[in-house]
């Protein structure tokens, strides 16, 4: 990254062409099918985003990663577009802080802190960009949802799809099912993980978890005993065939030190044959 | 039968005229939704039974047909005699007797029953005489009220599959883009984009499999062209349809209908039914080895589910939720191959541009926007209902010309144009000619043709108001500014008509659209502010006239406005004192009537029922000077 400068740097797809744009008059080579929000990562331009995850999908709702963009044969016009789903093209020229994007981004995030006043991230992220309080009616009923809709992502992403989006407009909300414990929810926390604002709360105490309204017994690691994840959840990976049922025994620290074990004999037993440098 | 080769084509067209003409009475009754509401199945069933009744005294063959709407809703139930072309409005079941009795049989015209100009107060029989329709040129609803609808023969016979068989029997994919790019057709859902130009970006996207999609899910409130066209005449889009799948290399077709539509519903699928099978849809169309076949696909009915990338979301089974555009759907559109989506009366126009040429289509209308377009008009208005009118008509035309003025002749303030996210346009533009453009430039929009029509009795504040909160409805919720800036708006313009404005609120209102219009993910949310800043370019005095003076200058937001009776004007007619819901009125029968302030809710509807114009508005705040609590 630090020989960017000289040398371009890379983001994008393995294999295929590489593009060369600039991202505020800094040029960066990405590969095709690569995002301008890449570009612009790569390039070292900070793009504020909220509901960008580098293995979803884009989805285009928080609007803070607008840019604008044009081409030298353009005579000047440039384009507004959201920077985590706008293609990178050869030859494009990004603009990360023009009047209109600055201007913009100021609305939109004043609108979020309007919303969430009390949510640090969105307190944070609107002082960045001189938002010290909202001009607009705070919500009599503060929320940390944010929507950006990740948790409902990452579960349809693992095929689980257990919660959705319900409701339209300022009604909109993360919810299972007619607002019941979800049949397909399966107690990976996968949602309450990527939520950056970690407003999904769940429960994890001797022996069984507790989210969305459902619970679930736990596995124990056959080693140390530790309810280290939920019979559901080992049923669905299994299930599906990735992995043999048998690997959910151990959990993931018993596993590490398992594997450190066996490295550990393979490298006395075996020679010319050493871990680490 | 199927037709499998152009000869049998031109007879089957022989044949279907022929029958036609046959029946050379036809007693034509609107069943459009419109007119079935008001009671027109009945006065078909009414027809058909007093016709059979005398079956022996008619003199020649008289058939009653049930046909789409003819546009004139607010006359109906609506009947035309053949070939006379006497219209009859606002008929009922009883008058059925009569019509064969003295018209059918007798040949006379009941003038009881024929249509009065608001205008001239004359009676006016002709069906083409009515300044409504000749004012009017269809082409996109060229068969909707003359055919019914049912029956693909007499869709043949007048006209219909015509421009299909010209386009498969004498020219290439090719050429038939170059013929509607000649036409300059541009789409009709709103946002005019070249059709052409789409066709041709799809017909060059790589792979074989594409799609043609019809969209007609027409969420706008109050309107109901797209309806009318589907119900009344559904040959004429699945022929645009089959004739664009043809230009763009598709096999597989969708019409899209909203749920609210059932009747479209089962006029589409007889359609459909009865192309297939005279082999004008399905395999080796026309004997031409072409195939190409259309489903339906009916939909939730959201606002936003007409929104092209929302379409076809939900038409995968997908949760119906606009996205980014960056790769066109001509490319990657439903199922992520190339895919033609263009609205019902878009594929309505192709048959007749393919059947008259692209020259004869672009003969009519304005530089940048060419042909004709439908309109639905509403709202203080003497006659509402459905028109098509060549582009570049003024707004003075459609609104005098054809709608006959203004309702109860009162003084024109504006007219809403574009659906809920279309603006309002004032007095001062009534010159207009209606295009893509102008109206654009005059900060409303085309959108779904729907027009309504305000008179002085208007809020322009409340209007805004009033479009804002179905759109916040509506916002589908995915994107930050539409979802919260909807919400925030509508607080403020909730404020702004209960006299709770602030100063510095129309810069914040100019501040949060603009951001609106940049930052939404989708035309609803960046068209949003449309109704908001058309009326404050035209109406800003009245917002100001809101926040400063916490007065309504129309008379209209019951928070700032107070009603009282002018001694001088009232009669004592009484009629207030029956309107009046809280029984804030009182007076005995000609003498004067007296608004008590102390219980009125200033609902206005004295204002709307005195014969003299005897109540008057002022700005409730003067009531404390005048001592009144
Ligand atoms: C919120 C929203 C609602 C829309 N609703 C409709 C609709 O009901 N019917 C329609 O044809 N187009 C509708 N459109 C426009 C479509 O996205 C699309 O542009 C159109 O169907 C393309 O056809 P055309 O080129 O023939 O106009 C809507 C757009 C938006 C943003
Ligand atoms: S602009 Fe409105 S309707 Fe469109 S995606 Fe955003 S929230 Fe949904």
């Amino acid at each position: 990254m630090s020989l960017g400068k000289e040398m371009g740097t890379q983001a994008g797809e393995k294999g295929g062409r590489m593009l060369s744009l600039s991202v505020d008059g800094k040029s960066v080579q990405v590969r095709e099918g690569a995002f301008v929000l890449e570009a612009a990562r790569a390039a070292g331009v900070e793009i504020p985003t909220l509901c960008h995850h580098p293995a979803l999908e884009p989805y285009g709702g928080c609007r803070l990663c607008l840019v604008d963009v044009t081409r030298p044969e353009w005579g000047g016009w440039c384009k507004l577009v959201i920077a985590c789903q706008f293609p990178a093209e050869e030859g494009l020229l990004v603009h990360t802080a023009t009047e209109r994007v600055v201007e913009t981004r100021r609305v939109v995030l004043d609108l979020l802190l309007a919303r969430c006043p009390e949510t640090p991230l969105v307190q944070e992220l609107a002082r960045r960009h001189g938002i010290e309080q909202t001009s607009y009616v705070a919500n009599p009923e503060p929320t940390d949802c944010i929507l950006c809709a990740l948790c409902t992502r990452v579960c349809d992403h693992l095929g689980i799809s257990a919660i959705a989006t319900v409701n339209r407009g300022i009604g909109r909300e993360v919810a299972p099912p007619w607002g019941e414990a979800p049949p397909d929810c399966i107690g990976c926390l996968a949602c309450a993980e990527i939520c950056p604002t970690s407003c999904i709360p769940y429960e994890t105490s001797e022996g069984s978890r507790t989210i969305w309204g459902k619970t679930f017994e736990m596995l124990r690691c056959t080693r140390c005993g530790r309810a280290h994840v939920t019979v559901a959840e080992a049923d669905f990976f299994a299930g599906r065939g990735g992995v043999p049922r048998s690997y959910f025994e151990l959990c993931d620290a018993c596993k590490r030190k398992e594997m450190a074990a066996t490295f550990v004999k393979l490298s006395r037993g075996a020679a010319g044959f050493s871990v680490g440098a | 039968m199927r037709i499998e080769s152009e000869q049998a084509f031109q007879r089957f067209v022989a044949q279907a005229r022929k029958r036609s003409s046959a029946r050379s009475r036809e007693v034509l009754v609107c069943c459009g939704t419109g007119c079935l509401a008001n009671g027109s199945a009945k006065v078909a069933e009414a027809l058909a039974a007093e016709l059979a009744k005398r079956g022996s005294d008619v003199p020649v063959a008289t058939f009653t047909k049930r046909t789409g709407c003819h546009g004139f809703c607010e006359r109906g139930p609506l009947v035309v005699l053949q070939p006379q072309g006497v219209l009859y409005t606002r008929v009922k079941p009883r008058d059925a007797a009569e019509i064969v009795e003295k018209s059918v049989i007798g040949g006379e015209v009941i003038s009881r029953l024929v249509y009065k100009d608001p205008a001239s107060g004359q009676r006016i029989p002709g069906y083409a005489e009515v300044p409504f329709y000749q004012r009017q040129t269809r082409v996109a609803m060229r068969n909707i009220g003359r055919i019914d609808p049912a029956d693909i023969e007499d869709a043949v016979a007048h006209g219909a599959y015509a421009g299909l068989a010209k386009a498969l029997f004498t020219m290439t994919p090719e050429q038939v883009i170059e013929e509607i790019e000649v036409a300059g057709l541009r789409g009709r859902g709103g946002a005019g984009f070249p059709t052409a130009r789409k066709w041709r970006s799809c017909r060059a996207a790589a792979g074989d499999r594409k799609f043609v999609v019809c969209n007609g899910d027409e969420g706008d409130p109050g309107a109901f062209k797209d309806r009318s066209i589907m119900e009344g005449d559904p040959h004429s889009v699945i022929e645009g349809m089959v004739i664009g799948a043809y230009a763009v290399g598709a096999h597989e077709g969708f019409i899209y209908v909203r749920d609210e539509y059932p009747l479209a519903v089962v006029h589409l699928t007889l359609a459909l039914e009865q192309a297939r099978a005279r082999g004008l849809l399905g395999a080796n169309i026309l004997g031409t080895g072409f195939d190409f076949d259309i489903r339906i696909s009916r939909g939730g009915g959201a606002f936003v589910c007409g929104e092209s990338s929302a379409l076809m979301r939900s038409r995968e089974g997908k949760v119906g939720e606009p996205r980014a555009k960056y790769v066109h759907a001509t490319e990657r559109g439903l199922f992520d191959l190339p895919t033609v989506l263009n609205n019902v009366e878009t594929w309505a126009d192709v048959g007749a541009i393919l059947a008259r040429g692209g020259a004869w289509f672009a003969s009519m209308g304005t530089a940048k926007s060419k042909g004709t377009k439908a309109f639905s008009l509403v709202g203080k208005v003497k006659n509402t209902g459905l028109i098509e009118l060549p582009m570049g008509t003024t707004l003075r035309e459609i609104i005098y010309g054809i709608g006959g003025g203004v309702l109860g002749d009162r003084p024109f303030k504006a007219v809403q144009t574009g659906g809920p996210s279309g603006g309002c346009v004032p007095e001062s533009l009534l010159d207009l000619p209606v295009d893509y453009e102008k109206l654009t430039e005059a900060g409303s929009m085309m959108g779904s043709g729907g027009m309504i029509v305000m008179d002085d009795r208007t809020c322009m504040v409340e209007v805004a108001r009033y479009f804002l909160q179905f759109l916040t409805e509506e916002s589908c919720g995915k994107c930050i500014p539409c979802r919260e800036g909807l919400h925030q708006m509508l607080a403020i313009f909730e404020d702004l008509v209960a006299g709770r404005g602030k100063s510095g609120d129309i810069e914040k209102i100019e501040r949060l659209a603009r951001g609106m219009q940049l930052g939404s993910l989708c035309e609803l949310g960046k068209s949003a502010p449309n109704p908001v800043l058309s009326t404050l370019r035209y109406f800003r005095s009245e917002y100001e006239a809101h926040i400063e003076r916490r007065a309504c200058p129309a008379g209209i937001c019951r928070e700032l406005t107070a009603y009282e009776i002018v001694e001088t004007a009232c009669n004592g007619c009484h009629a207030c004192f029956k309107v009046c819901p809280v029984g804030a009125i009182t007076g005995k029968i000609k003498e004067l009537h007296v608004i008590h302030h102390d219980t009125c809710i200033s609902c206005g509807a004295c204002f709307d029922v005195c014969p003299t114009q005897a109540i008057r508005t002022f700005p409730k705040k003067e009531l404390a000077e005048r001592g009144v609590a």
